[in-house]
């Protein structure tokens, strides 16, 4: 297991793929203050819900690497024959992308929350929320790979299968840098990450499965 | 004891029957080629008898295994040997079998057909497994990779290990059991 961990971890930093969702995540924090103005009220109130919209945005872009090339090199297969579970597998595949992805994204929020003029206390707010969010959206990332894997045009259909059922994490994300714990957003937003990342290895082992055949 | 035991195996693909009523048993030493046209099923029986294809009857029974089809299953832009270590925890005497110690510090993505293939069979018989499915080995092989296959493969049965191996090429494995599927 932990051989698989720190394999996803070695694929994501290989090539800096791990980089492209953070500097995608910062060309939005750049492009949203030019499309809105310099009015920096303006900014402070709107940013870090465009941040979390980025952020979410940001978790489609490694759908791709994920699974996919591990299905098409017989990786899974061998996995299989080695006794790992799919469960497992999808479960490793998680871990080890949450980690190259939740922390450095965290710390893409610094300079992102900066661009967009935010205020110490929303920042906080927005570096909470994403601490506990990212989770779920790599279990997001992670669960849309198996089920699109194998699957030609994949990253269309990813996007329309995460997107949908990451709006939770965004509604609740983006609700506590509003209205602080006043409102329970970040209970709430605790509880379907969880669930996200619950759920999200025993969906994934099964689409791997199914896509065996 | 057996290392693999088919009882009455059937295989659908796509709603289309390969192949039913297979029996199949393999003791340690013991080997058996999977001979057949193109596309009747030889692959779809090592996948079946690898656990990745659930058979439409019948049971399949078998330890450990390892498997070496088309697809090369090591990582592309490690070091051959970093990368055949991933799956076994010492390659070298799959690196040595198939004479790819020339190749060890040598990115995965560099190699030529042959020598993937060769690999391949490397990172089976690094696995240690008692059991060998080899689904064309000999594809892309030159006369010296052959000859490195046969004799792994021989040393392999010697030391106990069982093959099942699907080929439409002459392959050198003395007293070996012959499926035809057709």
């Amino acid at each position: 297991m932990s051989g698989l961990i720190l394999r996803e971890l070695r694929l994501a930093l290989a090539g800096g793929a791990a980089a492209l969702p953070l500097v995608f995540f910062l060309l939005v924090a750049t492009l949203f203050p030019f499309a809105i103005g310099p009015d920096t009220a303006l900014l402070a109130r709107t940013g870090g819900g465009a941040l979390w919209t980025a952020a979410l945005l940001a978790a489609l872009l490694p759908v791709d690497r994920l699974v996919e090339p591990d299905r098409a090199a017989g990786i899974l297969d061998q996995l299989h024959l080695k006794g790992f579970g799919e469960e497992t597998i999808a479960a490793a595949k998680l871990l080890g992308h949450w980690l190259s992805f939740g922390p450095p994204l965290m710390l893409a929020a610094l300079p992102a929350a900066a661009l967009m003029k935010l205020p110490g206390e929303t920042l906080l707010r927005l570096e909470i929320g994403l601490a506990i969010g990212t989770p779920g959206l790599a279990a997001l990332s992670v669960g849309v790979a198996a089920m699109t894997a194998g699957l030609r045009r994949s990253g269309a259909l990813a996007g329309l299968l995460l997107l949908p059922l990451a709006v939770p994490l965004l509604i609740f994300g983006a609700g506590y840098l509003e209205r602080g714990n006043d409102s329970g957003a970040l209970q709430l937003l605790g509880a379907v990450s969880l669930l996200l990342v619950a759920g999200a290895p025993f969906a994934a082992g099964a689409a791997l499965r199914a896509g065996r055949d | 004891m057996t290392l693999l035991t088919l009882r009455g195996v059937a295989c659908l693909r796509g709603g289309r029957l390969l192949f039913e009523g297979l029996d199949l048993m393999l003791a340690p030493g013991e080997a058996a080629l999977v001979g057949g046209p193109n596309g009747v099923g030889k692959s779809s029986l090592l996948r079946v008898a690898a656990g990745l294809l659930r058979a439409a009857a019948g049971t399949v029974e078998r330890g450990e295994a390892a498997l070496a089809d088309e697809h090369l299953a090591l990582d592309e832009r490690q070091l051959l040997a970093k990368a055949l270590a991933f799956w076994a925890a010492d390659p070298a005497p799959g690196i040595a079998a198939m004479g790819l110690a020339r190749l060890a510090e040598v990115p995965v993505r560099m190699l030529s057909t042959g020598q993937r293939k060769r690999a391949a069979l490397a990172r089976v018989i690094a696995s240690g497994t008692p059991l060998w499915l080899l689904d064309e080995p000999g594809n892309g092989l030159d006369t010296d990779g052959l000859a490195r296959l046969e004799a792994a493969m021989a040393a392999h049965r010697a030391a106990g290990g069982a093959i099942l191996a699907a080929t439409h090429q002459p392959l050198a494995l003395p007293d070996a059991r012959r499926v035809t599927l057709q």
